[in-house]
């Protein structure tokens, strides 16, 4: 217990002061984690702890990497990228591949050692590219959209080539080596350990269990998930929820891995079935965290892991190979990224980005070992290869970022971000209030998110076709998730005021550009809102009483058009008042104990009370002014006035 | 028998003296039809449907307004400009008004003597209802000279109202019985109650 605490203890310490000051310095989150590791390595080394071991485990946040990214990609727009995907990656995996392997061969390797090395640093770095690419913003981009594409394509080729690899075991080396050790430890993101349940079956069965496993995962997820999903939701615990979430993520890696399976495919594709579900962004924000925290974990790994004796001793020659390695890498991408018409500087972006070997690498390359296809002496330093290239992979984002980007006109990046930036609406609550005003809106033919913590108006609103999400919209995280960073407008419409008043606090704060409109339960909340910083604040009961008012009085007898003229007057009075006193308002002090406050609404109270008695014609005068006919007088003098030109 | 519509729009009816008047003697007539507009579109959400129904299911459409800056109270040019659509009742195809009758009742404050070239307002009082003729002659309907009160705020003081009233329920009825002679009216500049009783034969 006290080594698993103080291990938390110091990848927890070395992320929370290496990430902001790399952040901070323009260098992204990922250089930040690996440099803390590399600080790290020492100190593990000495504590004699597994930091392969430790690898593995956290190459599960990779595993919920995907499965976040599914939940960004309809299945239409997954299938509308088929061309890329299979196009853009499989040229990609086998170029490099083969590009490799001729190198390797040239370098006196034999041609199935050569092959296994083409494969393992075909692979590029799902992990850093994505959060990178996330982090800046870019993966809507041409050049990120095709980099996602790549990458997906090279997560599923990892399952082709861990069924490949023993094949080309070396006799020589198998004697080594024994099989079945389960190298890979049986958990981690590349899947197969080579001892699943499977093994047993003929191959037909094999198909057949995988194909199970996947109608499994797709079928569970689009029927499953709802009725599961409101089950939970009745108990009303919010880490029930993040539970469920888990729950799903680590069932299907584990029924992926049962199967022979990725993972993270399997919870790619879950993620892709989910998308259109209603708790896309609950599961978002409620698995986003952990995702953070593993991937964090994994990039420290991956700078503690870096055998420094190895490389100081082989310094030159571990360099120029994967400075080598990158170069080709990027060459083969450039030559990809021309002849599919990937154009300025999203062309650099997919050329320089993907030009690292990954983290399948390193499960690739101890799976190799395991199968006697690399000799150890080879892949120690292919292992340095790989973690160095990795390294260098946020350097060339800033490459990027200060040297190429700012060359290319604003025009043509403008261009993108039109198509990019839809600013989003978010309706938060959709009763009776929200859902008026969602209505509306997307009437007028505006895209809104809605987010709602009541599943039975979920239901029904999906019924008649409107897209929903359920979450409670007083959390961050899911106002995070939902994108309120890019969004246009908030719409506050839930029932819980204070709730209300922290969210309209929160957003003011934090997201400045995104305009509010907020509902207010009553006066009072009217000037909390004000406070918070809303200014657009519409009282729930408001403008139904004013109406009932007008009601009455036409059936009094009042002409229509003086009914509507009175209540409009009492509306404008009723406005003004409201705001002079919202600004007197101070949510710290108590109303009674505000002196200007009460000073003006005593005032107005008193005007207001004449208008009431009658004794004052306030709310009519301002209004028909305009229809009071001129007086005999006023005729005459105009008479007089033009009659004397 | 002529199907008669009768539009009203006056903003300020509660204060008004001689519209609330005429109008009294409008909704009394027989088999005509009468419309508040400032009762029915109080937030100028007007009906253009129900509208254009009305328009077609009636031949004479009289207009009683206030002249407010030589022009129709401000609803009632909405409902010009939402009703008289284009295709419907004029431009290619818009001929469902076509050979309907217009009349106007327009009251205004300025004396008589006002509406000539030395007087105030400089221009006679058809001019400033120049628009109102060609909105008609546009969706080609037939225009009337307008049923005029001038010095309507003094009318009722100077006894002038009561037979303005009066002569407006007789050419009312007179065009419902198809009595109104609108040959020899159209000769004319404006229609005064004097002119009424050779004009409906009575």
């Amino acid at each position: 217990m006290g080594d698993f605490l103080l291990l938390a203890f110091l990848f927890l310490i070395a992320g929370v002061i290496a990430v902001p000051v790399a952040s901070r310095l323009g260098l992204g989150s990922v250089l930040g984690y690996l440099i803390a590791g590399i600080v790290l390595g020492p100190l593990l080394d000495q504590l004699g702890v597994d930091v392969v071991a430790i690898q593995h485990f956290a190459e599960f946040g990779v595993v919920m990497m995907l499965f976040l990214i599914g939940l960004e990609l309809q299945p239409k727009m997954l299938w509308n990228m088929k061309g890329e995907l299979l196009g853009l990656g499989g040229l990609q995996v086998g170029i490099t591949t083969v590009a490799i392997m001729a190198i390797a061969i040239a370098m006196n390797q034999p041609w199935p050692v050569a092959l296994a090395i083409g494969m393992v640093l075909s692979l590029s770095s799902t992990a850093i590219v994505l959060q990178t690419l996330n982090e800046k913003g870019l993966m809507r981009s041409h050049g990120g959209r095709s980099s996602f594409s790549v990458l997906l394509f090279q997560d599923i080729a990892v399952i082709p080539m861990l069924a490949f690899i023993p094949l080309l075991a070396l006799p020589e080396l198998t004697g080594s080596v024994q099989h079945g050790i389960d190298v890979t430890g049986g958990e981690h993101a590349g899947g197969s350990d080579g001892t699943s349940f499977i093994d047993g079956l003929a191959a037909w069965q094999r198909t057949l269990v995988t194909v199970g496993a996947i109608a499994a995962v797709v079928v569970g997820g689009s029927v499953l998930t709802r009725p599961v999903f409101r089950f939970v939701a009745m108990a009303k615990l919010r880490e029930l929820f993040t539970a469920v979430a888990l729950l799903i993520v680590v069932g299907i890696a584990l029924l992926m891995t049962f199967v022979g399976l990725s993972p993270a495919l399997g919870t790619f594709l879950a993620g892709v079935v989910l998308a259109n579900s209603e708790y896309r962004h609950e599961l978002e924000s409620d698995i986003g965290p952990f995702k953070g925290l593993l991937l964090g974990l994994f990039f420290i790994t991956v700078g503690a892991a870096i055998n420094f004796e190895l490389l100081f001793a082989e310094f030159g020659g571990i360099v120029a190979m994967t400075l080598g390695l990158v170069a080709l890498k990027a060459l083969v991408l450039f030559g990809l990224a021309v002849s599919f018409r990937i154009r300025g500087v999203d062309r650099w972006l997919f050329s320089l980005g993907l030009a690292q070997a990954g983290e399948f690498g390193f499960v690739l390359i101890a799976f190799t070992v395991a199968n006697a296809v690399l000799p150890p002496a080879l892949s120690e330093p292919l292992l340095l290869v790989v973690a160095l290239s990795m390294l260098l992979t946020p350097v060339l984002f800033i490459v990027y970022d200060k040297l190429i980007a700012p060359r290319f006109s604003d025009s043509q990046r403008s261009d993108a971000d039109d198509i990019d930036d839809q600013g989003s609406i978010i309706v938060a609550g959709v009763g009776r209030f929200g859902g008026i005003v969602n209505r509306i809106l997307l009437a007028a033919g505006f895209k809104t998110v809605v987010l709602d913590h009541h599943a039975e108006h979920l239901t029904n609103l999906r019924k008649f076709g409107i897209k929903v999400f359920y979450g409670d919209a007083s959390r961050p995280d899911l106002l995070y998730a939902a994108g309120i960073e890019n969004a246009r407008m908030l719409i506050v419409a839930i029932d819980d005021r204070e709730q209300a008043t922290e969210i309209v606090r929160y957003v003011t704060e934090n997201h400045p550009a995104v305009y509010i409109v907020a509902r207010a339960v009553d006066r009072h909340h009217v000037y909390e809102l004000y406070a918070a910083g809303c200014r657009d604040i519409i009282r729930e009961h408001f403008d139904s009483s004013v109406r009932a008012a007008r009601s009455a009085l036409e059936a009094l007898g009042v002409h229509p058009y003086d009914a509507e003229r009175q209540t409009r007057g009492f509306v404008e009075n009723d406005k003004k008042a409201m705001a002079e006193l919202a600004a007197l308002y101070d949510p710290e002090v108590p109303v009674h104990e505000n002196p200007a406050y009460v000073a003006r609404a005593r005032e107005i109270m008193a005007t207001h009370e004449d208008a009431m008695r009658g004794s004052s014609e306030i709310f009519g005068n301002r209004n028909e002014r305009g229809w009071v006919p001129p007086s005999e007088a006023d005729v005459e003098a105009v008479k007089a006035d033009s009659g004397a030109k | 028998m002529a199907r008669l519509l009768v539009y009203y729009a006056h903003p300020g009816h509660k204060h008004s003296i001689a519209n609330r008047a005429l109008i009294v003697e409008a909704q009394a007539v027989e088999g005509l039809s009468f419309v508040d507009l400032y009762a029915e579109y109080p937030r100028f959400e007007i009906d253009i449907d129900r509208e254009q129904q009305r328009l077609l299911a009636h031949d004479v459409i009289v207009f009683q307004f206030p002249m407010f800056w030589y022009s129709t109270p401000s609803l009632l040019k909405e409902w010009q400009d939402l009703v008289l659509e284009h295709g419907w009742a004029y431009g290619a195809g818009g001929d469902r008004l076509s050979g309907k009758r217009v009349v106007l009742a327009v009251t205004a404050a300025g004396p008589e003597d006002a509406y000539t070239p030395d007087g105030y307002q400089k221009h006679p009082i058809r001019t400033f209802l120049t628009p109102l003729e060609q909105t008609a002659k546009l969706c080609n309907m037939h225009f009337t000279p307008p049923y005029v009160l001038y010095g309507s705020l003094r009318a009722r003081k100077t006894g002038r109202l009561e037979p303005h009233v009066a002569a407006y329920r007789q050419l009312l009825e007179a065009i419902r019985d198809d009595r109104f002679d609108f040959a020899t009216a159209a000769g004319r500049q404006v229609i005064d109650p004097d002119s009424i009783v050779e004009l409906t034969g009575a």
